[in-house]
C-alpha cells in the first residue's frame, strides 16, 4: 500500500506542475460561477438559449460559427430550442445551392441540416470590413484561449479607458485582459444591449455570462454526456479495483509474501 | 526456457504444438518465474503495453474519420469531435493516451534507473527500450501535428528546422523532410504516414524487449541474481497477472479522470486555432512531456551544439550500463547513488518546468545548471561512484533475508551454490 501511495503522489505532483505550466501565462483573470464545471457539470439551459439570441443578435454580425449545423441547436445537451423553433430560426437565413438541373445556383431558406451561415464570404473580406482585424471562427473559441471560459468572461467584461499616457489608434480599444491589451473589437455588451424573450434583466454581466456559457457549449457540445460517462466510468472502474484488490490479496496469501 | 518440457494433453494440441509451438509459448508466458518481491514499480511494463494497445486501436478508429489535407484536416478532427458517433471518447483516450503513455514509460525508465535493471545481463533490454522511448518520441511528435492547429504547425516547424543546423546539407535535409519550402500539406500526408507506421515497429520492439527480458528474467527490488523457479519466485500466472491487473486499475482511474474531466489540460489551448502560416503564436512549446529535452535544446547557445545535447541527452541513456561501473544494482544497498538519483530526478524535473518557461533571464541560467548537471550525473558521477561508493552487504535470497557480507553479486553467487 506504502508504494501505491508513492505513486499517486507522483501522479499528483505532475498534474499540479502542469497545472501550473498553463497557469503560468495568465492575468488573474474574472472567475465565473460556472454550471458546467465540476465533475456532474450541465450546461444551464435558459443560459444557453439566452446565450444563443446574444449570438444571433450581436456577435453573428461579425464572428461565423462554421462548424455548427442548426440542428445542434436542437439536440440534447445543448440549448434544446424545439425542433419547430429551429427550423424557424434556420429558415430565417438564406444559403446558396446547387447547381440545379439547369446547372444554375439558387438561393433558399436554411434547413436544420445546413452549417450557420457565415457573415462574411472569406477571410478577406471580414479583415476588409473590420480594419484588418480578422474575427476569430466562434465554434472553439472557448477551448482555444488559455483560461477558456474565463478568458472570454473577462475580456467581455474587461473594457476599460486606456490609463494615462497610452494613446490608441482610431478603432483600437482597450482591454485589460486582451494580450497587448489593444483590441479591434468594440466594447461589445452594455446593459439592455439585447432584450431577452425570457424576461430575465439584461445586465452587461448577465449577457457576458450567457454568452460565454453558449461558447462553452459550441466548443464542447458533447460535455454533458462526457460528465454523465465520466461519473459511470469512474464508479464501474472503482468496484472492479476494488474487487480485484480482495482477489489479489487471497491470491497472494497462499505464499508468504506480502502485495 | 522452463526447466520442465510442456506436452500439450489432448491429442490436437500435441500434433499442432509439434508444428508451431504456440501452445508451448502460452505455457512458457504463464509459468514464467518471476521474483516474488516485485513491488508496484514494477507494474508499469504491463501498463505500458495496455497504453500501446489503447494508442492503435483509438488510432485505427480515429483514422477512418481524419483527413490529412493541410485544408481539412482541422475540420475533420472538428467532425470526429461533433458528428462521429462517441468520437469525442475516441479522441480524448488517443490525445490523453499519448501523456499517459508518457507518464508510464518515465516511471518505467526512472525505475530502472533505481534497481539497475539497465545492468548485466539486461543491457539488451535497456537498448530496445531505449530505441523504443525514441520511436516514441517521434510517434508522439507527428501525432501531434495531426489535428494541425496551431501549435502543430510550428512545432513542427521549429523541430524539423533543427535539422538544418546540420553543416552544409542541413538546408536540402529540411526542404526534404517538408516535401517543399515550408510546412505544408506534402508534410501533414507523410507524417500522417509516419504516425500510422510508427506504432506498429514499437510493437514489434515490445515483443523483442519482452523477449530479452525472459531469458534472464526480471531484476527484483533487491537487485541480486534469482535462482528459477525457486523459493524466490512465482509463476506470472496468476500472481503478478492479477497484481498488473489491480495496478492497471488503478491506472485507468487517473487515465479516466483526465479523459471525461479535464480531457484538454495537457494539450495547449492554440492548438484549437487553425494553423496559420501568417500568424506565429507568442509562445511555442511542445507537450509537457518533451519539455525537459526541450530546455536542454534551448539551453545551448549553439544552435547545432544544442541539437546535439539534446540528442546526446537521449543517447547517454544507451551507454548506461557501461557508465554505471558499480557491481551493485539496486539503489537499495547504494546509499550514494540513492542520493545522486533522486537528485536527477528533481534535476530533471526542473528542466521540465524551465523547459516551459521562456528562455530567458533566470530560467535560462537554471536551465543551463540542470543541462550541464544532466550530463555530469551520467557522464562523470556515475562512473566514478562505482569505484568510490561504500555499499552495503547483499541478501542471500529473497526469501531468507540474511546478510551475506558481500557487497559483489558474484561472490554471492558463489555463496549460494556452496549450499
Amino acid at each position: 500500500m506504502k508504494n501505491i501511495l508513492k505513486i499517486s503522489y507522483l501522479v499528483i505532483f505532475i498534474m499540479l506542475g502542469s497545472f501550473q505550466v498553463n497557469a503560468a501565462e495568465k492575468e488573474n483573470l474574472l472567475k465565473g460561477d460556472w454550471s458546467f464545471k465540476g465533475l456532474f457539470g450541465k450546461f444551464d439551459r435558459a443560459s444557453l438559449q439566452r446565450g444563443y439570441q446574444i449570438y444571433a443578435e450581436v456577435c453573428a454580425s461579425c464572428h461565423s460559427m462554421k462548424y455548427l449545423s442548426y440542428r445542434n441547436l436542437s439536440e440534447k445537451g445543448g440549448p434544446e430550442f424545439s425542433i419547430e423553433q429551429v427550423k424557424a430560426i434556420a429558415a430565417s437565413f438564406e444559403v446558396t445551392d446547387g447547381p440545379n438541373n439547369e446547372g444554375e445556383m439558387f438561393v433558399r431558406p436554411a434547413r436544420l441540416s445546413d452549417k450557420f451561415v457565415m457573415p462574411y464570404e472569406n477571410v478577406k473580406a471580414s479583415q476588409a470590413a473590420n480594419g484588418g482585424a480578422y474575427p476569430p471562427d466562434m465554434s472553439v473559441l472557448a477551448k482555444a484561449r488559455s483560461g477558456g471560459p474565463d478568458y472570454i468572461y473577462s475580456l467581455l467584461l474587461g473594457y476599460e479607458d486606456p490609463p494615462a499616457g497610452i494613446n490608441l489608434d482610431d478603432g483600437v480599444y482597450y482591454n485589460k485582459y486582451m494580450y497587448g491589451n489593444n483590441i479591434r473589437m468594440a466594447k461589445p455588451l452594455t446593459d439592455d444591449a439585447v432584450e431577452y424573450s425570457d424576461g430575465t434583466k439584461a445586465t452587461e454581466k448577465q449577457m457576458a455570462k450567457d454568452i460565454t456559457t453558449f461558447l462553452m457549449w459550441t466548443a464542447e457540445p458533447q460535455l454533458e454526456a462526457r460528465h454523465k460517462m465520466g461519473f459511470k466510468v469512474i464508479v464501474y472502474l472503482i468496484i472492479l479495483t476494488i474487487l480485484v484488490y480482495f482477489s489479489m490479496k487471497k491470491i497472494w496469501s497462499r505464499i508468504e509474501s506480502k502485495v | 526456457m522452463s526447466d520442465h518440457e510442456y506436452i500439450p494433453k489432448s491429442k490436437f494440441g500435441k500434433w499442432f504444438n509439434d508444428r508451431l509451438p504456440l501452445l508451448t509459448l502460452g505455457n512458457h508466458l504463464s509459468d514464467y518465474p518471476t521474483p516474488k518481491n516485485l513491488n508496484y514499480w514494477w507494474t508499469f511494463g504491463g501498463i505500458l503495453t495496455f497504453c500501446l494497445i489503447i494508442q492503435i486501436v483509438t488510432g485505427l478508429t480515429l483514422a477512418m474519420h481524419y483527413i490529412a489535407h493541410a485544408d481539412l484536416a482541422f475540420e475533420s478532427v472538428e467532425h470526429i469531435m461533433r458528428d462521429v458517433n462517441y468520437g469525442w471518447l475516441i479522441r480524448y483516450i488517443h490525445s490523453n493516451g499519448s501523456s499517459m503513455f508518457f507518464l508510464a514509460v518515465y516511471i518505467h525508465i526512472f525505475r530502472s534507473l533505481f534497481y539497475g535493471s539497465y545492468k548485466s545481463p539486461r543491457e539488451i533490454i535497456w537498448i530496445i527500450g531505449i530505441i523504443i522511448y525514441l520511436l516514441m518520441m517521434a510517434a508522439a511528435f507527428m501525432g501531434y501535428v495531426l489535428p494541425w492547429g496551431q501549435m502543430s504547425f510550428w512545432g513542427a516547424t521549429v523541430i524539423t528546422n533543427l535539422f538544418s543546423a546540420i553543416p552544409l546539407i542541413g538546408e536540402s535535409i529540411v526542404t526534404w523532410l517538408w516535401g517543399g519550402y515550408s510546412v505544408d500539406n506534402p508534410t501533414l500526408t507523410r507524417f500522417f504516414t509516419l504516425h500510422y507506421l510508427l506504432p506498429f515497429l514499437i510493437l514489434g520492439l515490445v515483443i523483442l524487449h519482452i523477449w530479452a527480458l525472459h531469458i534472464p528474467g526480471n531484476n527484483n527490488p533487491i537487485g541480486i541474481d534469482v535462482k528459477k523457479p525457486s523459493k524466490d519466485t512465482v509463476p506470472f500466472h496468476p500472481y503478478i497477472v492479477i497484481k498488473d491487473a489491480f495496478a492497471l486499475l488503478m491506472f485507468m482511474l487517473v487515465f479516466a479522470f483526465f479523459v471525461f474531466y479535464s480531457p484538454n489540460i495537457l494539450g495547449h489551448a492554440d492548438n484549437y486555432i487553425e494553423a496559420n502560416p501568417m500568424v506565429t503564436p507568442a509562445h511555442i512549446v511542445p507537450e509537457w512531456y518533451l519539455l525537459p529535452f526541450y530546455a536542454i535544446l534551448r539551453s545551448v547557445p549553439d544552435k547545432l551544439m544544442g541539437v546535439i545535447a539534446m540528442l546526446s541527452s537521449i543517447l547517454v541513456l544507451a551507454a548506461l550500463p557501461w557508465l554505471d561501473t558499480s557491481k551493485i544494482r539496486s539503489a537499495v544497498f547504494r546509499p550514494l547513488y540513492k542520493q545522486f538519483y533522486w537528485i536527477l530526478v528533481i534535476d530533471v524535473l526542473i528542466l521540465g518546468y524551465v523547459g516551459a518557461m521562456p528562455a530567458e533571464g533566470l530560467y535560462l541560467l537554471v536551465a543551463r545548471v540542470a543541462t550541464a548537471y544532466y550530463f555530469i550525473h551520467f557522464l562523470i558521477i556515475l562512473p566514478v561512484l562505482g569505484f568510490k561508493e561504500k555499499t552495503m552487504p547483499l541478501p542471500l535470497s529473497i526469501t531468507e533475508p540474511v546478510l551475506g557480507g558481500f557487497s559483489n553479486p558474484s561472490t554471492v553467487k558463489k555463496k549460494e551454490s556452496l549450499y
